[in-house]
């Protein structure tokens, strides 16, 4: 911390995340195009939108992954960008991130996994980052002899849950997921979800989900965000999407699996 | 804001109170570990205990979890402990992060001898295996050239005509760059060491036979080992990782008659062409260093070379080539098939396959050189 100031993040705000007017385009094609969105602090945003119509680039832009043609980002009230390296990797670390395939380390087993950003950044003993990583693993539902397994031996559900124990391992303020019930079964898919919304409700955490998976924006989103040619297309709790006027959100809400969903949903409410 | 972690000890008459301040908080990183060390340690013998969270601004698992472990060892000491000013999500906090002992999950390690002991074992155990599974590769992929030839329709031309593409054509700048530069190499210390003796036309009798017999199928042997049995390896690995091999064999696909066959026949295809023109450019450059140093004119070099090789020269490193390509295609597909489901696993393979091919190559070579010296061929 000597070489460079502490980074003062204003971790109070209301508004986590903001991003307004951003522009994000491979060569000659537009992906984002003057794209704005809030994301509010200890909401569960859902993310949708058609295949390839950049969800993932939104995501991949907030974490620095790809270039900005135009627009800002601002993360606990900085603005990306204009952070000097040392800086962007103190607030990196108030990010968890949970990618669609797990992106565990296949050389290192679910503990080292686990400990390695501890390893890395916090100076903490081998003995009490032993515990934090069971303790993380006992947080995901995992049991404790998975520490010692490496990803390779894991089941896709394992994966998951592994690879969120060590999204959390600098317990962020910000996780992102990435269609994180995509691959499980009908019943990790839902134990996945509560297991999301626990987490939300005792660490006190943001989550910006991008899923595909009805289920999850009925039982555990706050707020949905549907994406479509480039830009929000709607935002705001499920009822106000389902009422949207827009072909795709209509067809998306009034289809035969959404009609099925929401009709357990209403069932279950009553 | 005080964001010094840090805590405050005072000694009532109802024991101690400890008043806890700052950011307990991951990011503190070192000092939070210390501090909860010394929260367990400054009470001395203090029969009751209250640990006051009023002033601390910041908690997150593991500052929760270092409070609760200085908790349970103070009670484990004989103090009663209790929490004073929780917030809600303080509460919640602690009690997702209880102490709990951790140790027993954790494995046991055995000493180090008997690790290494048991390192050796296994790797005898996987040196026998490996030949196992060479010889059974071998039987496997006859049976499937055998096919071929009862059914050549099923044949998958394409698959080869590619596969020669890139194993042989795609190989002759760099076999024929590699076998040039040795020539020249070779040629100009034979040169040097036969002028000392008024022997220097001699040089060419040595880089003929040096040459064909043996050193232009070994390097160009080496050359494919690693250019191309590298990438059948990674291949195959990376389709055996992505279960691409299982889905063949789903459809009822030989993956031995899809995969292997094509690249073992174009390897045993391209090597001989390969290893001629390995002769032919390792020739040539002794042809020009011998010109330049030795001053032996291109007309004088041919008819030397004429009196000195004859065609069992010549055809001694052509029949070794097939040989070379066929030890390399197996260990090749084999490495590629005991890939696992790791990425490292893949580059293990990749490296095995590269140096087995290469080590095969040259103990095949000396098995032919005492074949071939017996037989005074």
């Amino acid at each position: 911390m000597a070489k460079s100031a502490k980074l003062q993040l204003d971790t109070d705000a209301k508004t986590i995340i903001s991003v307004q007017d951003l522009v994000v385009g491979f060569g000659t094609k537009i992906i984002l195009d003057h794209l704005c969105l809030d994301v509010m602090r200890g909401e569960i945003l859902g993310f949708i939108g058609p295949s390839g119509s950049g969800k993932s680039v939104l995501t991949r832009a907030i974490l620095g992954l790809v270039p900005v043609r135009s627009g800002t980002i601002d993360v606990l009230g900085q603005r990306l960008g204009e952070l000097s390296p040392a800086h962007l990797s103190q607030l990196e670390r108030h990010f968890g991130v949970l990618f669609q395939q797990g992106a565990l380390f296949s050389a290192l087993t679910v503990k080292q996994n686990i400990q390695l950003p501890m390893r890395e950044y916090l100076g903490i003993s081998q003995k009490l980052m032993d515990e934090l990583a069971y303790l993380k693993l006992e947080l995901v539902g995992l049991p404790g002899d998975a520490a010692d397994k490496f990803p390779s031996e894991l089941s896709g559900g394992m994966i998951k849950r592994a690879a969120l124990a060590r999204a959390l391992s600098l317990d962020p303020d910000i996780l992102f997921l990435d269609e994180p019930t995509s691959g499980l079964d009908p019943i990790g898919a839902g134990e996945f979800d509560d297991l999301i919304v626990t987490l939300k409700k005792t660490l006190g955490l943001t989550i910006f989900m991008v899923t595909h998976d009805l289920d999850s924006l009925y039982t555990a989103c706050d707020r949905v965000a549907a994406l479509g040619e480039g830009k929000i297309i709607e935002v705001g709790p499920l009822s106000k999407l389902e009422a949207s006027n827009d072909a795709w959100l209509q067809s998306y809400f009034h289809g035969k699996r959404a009609r099925a969903v929401a009709g357990t949903q209403k069932l279950a409410a009553h | 804001m005080d964001s010094e972690i840090g805590f405050a000890d005072d000694v009532t008459e109802n024991g101690t109170r400890l008043t806890l301040r700052g950011q307990w908080l991951a990011s503190s990183g070192k000092a939070l570990e210390s501090c909860g060390l010394d929260l367990a340690k400054n009470t001395g013998n203090a029969t009751a205990v209250v640990l006051d969270l009023r002033e601390v601004s910041g908690l997150d698992t593991a500052g929760a979890w270092v409070i609760d472990r200085a908790r349970f060892e103070l009670e484990s000491a004989g103090a009663k402990v209790s929490y004073a000013a929780l917030s809600e999500a303080q509460k919640t906090l602690l009690s997702e992060a209880k102490y709990r002992d951790f140790s027993v999950v954790a494995s046991k390690r055995s000493s180090a001898l008997i690790g290494f002991l048991s390192d050796v074992g296994m790797s005898v155990v996987v040196a026998w295996r490996d030949f196992v599974a060479g010889v059974a590769f071998l039987g496997e992929l006859i049976v499937a050239l055998g096919g071929v030839v009862s059914h050549p329709g099923q044949f998958r031309i394409t698959s080869l005509v590619f596969q020669l593409e890139r194993i042989a054509f795609r190989s002759v700048p760099i076999v024929g760059l590699i076998n040039f530069l040795v020539g020249c190499i070779v040629s100009q210390q034979s040169l040097f060491q036969l002028q000392k003796f008024g022997a220097a036309q001699f040089s060419v009798d040595l880089i003929g036979i040096l040459v064909l017999r043996e050193l232009a199928v070994l390097l160009t042997s080496i050359m494919i080992a690693g250019r191309s049995g590298s990438a059948i390896t990674a291949e195959i690995g990376s389709m055996k990782m992505r279960e691409e091999i299982d889905a063949l064999r789903v459809m009822g696909l030989d993956p031995m008659r899809i995969l292997i066959v094509p690249r073992v026949l174009a390897l045993i295809i391209s090597l001989p062409i390969l290893t001629f023109l390995g002769d032919m450019t390792a020739l040539l450059g002794g042809l020009l260093t011998g010109w330049i140093y030795g001053n032996i004119s291109p007309e004088i070099y041919l008819t030397r070379l004429q009196s000195a090789i004859a065609f069992n020269t010549f055809a001694v490193g052509l029949i070794k080539a097939p040989f070379m390509a066929l030890v390399i295609g197996l260990n090749a597909c084999v490495e590629g098939f005991a890939v696992g489901g790791s990425a490292e696993s893949l580059g293990q393979q990749v490296t095995n396959s590269v140096v087995k091919s290469i080590f095969m190559v040259i103990v095949v070579d000396g098995l032919f050189a005492i074949f071939f010296a017996a037989i005074s061929y």
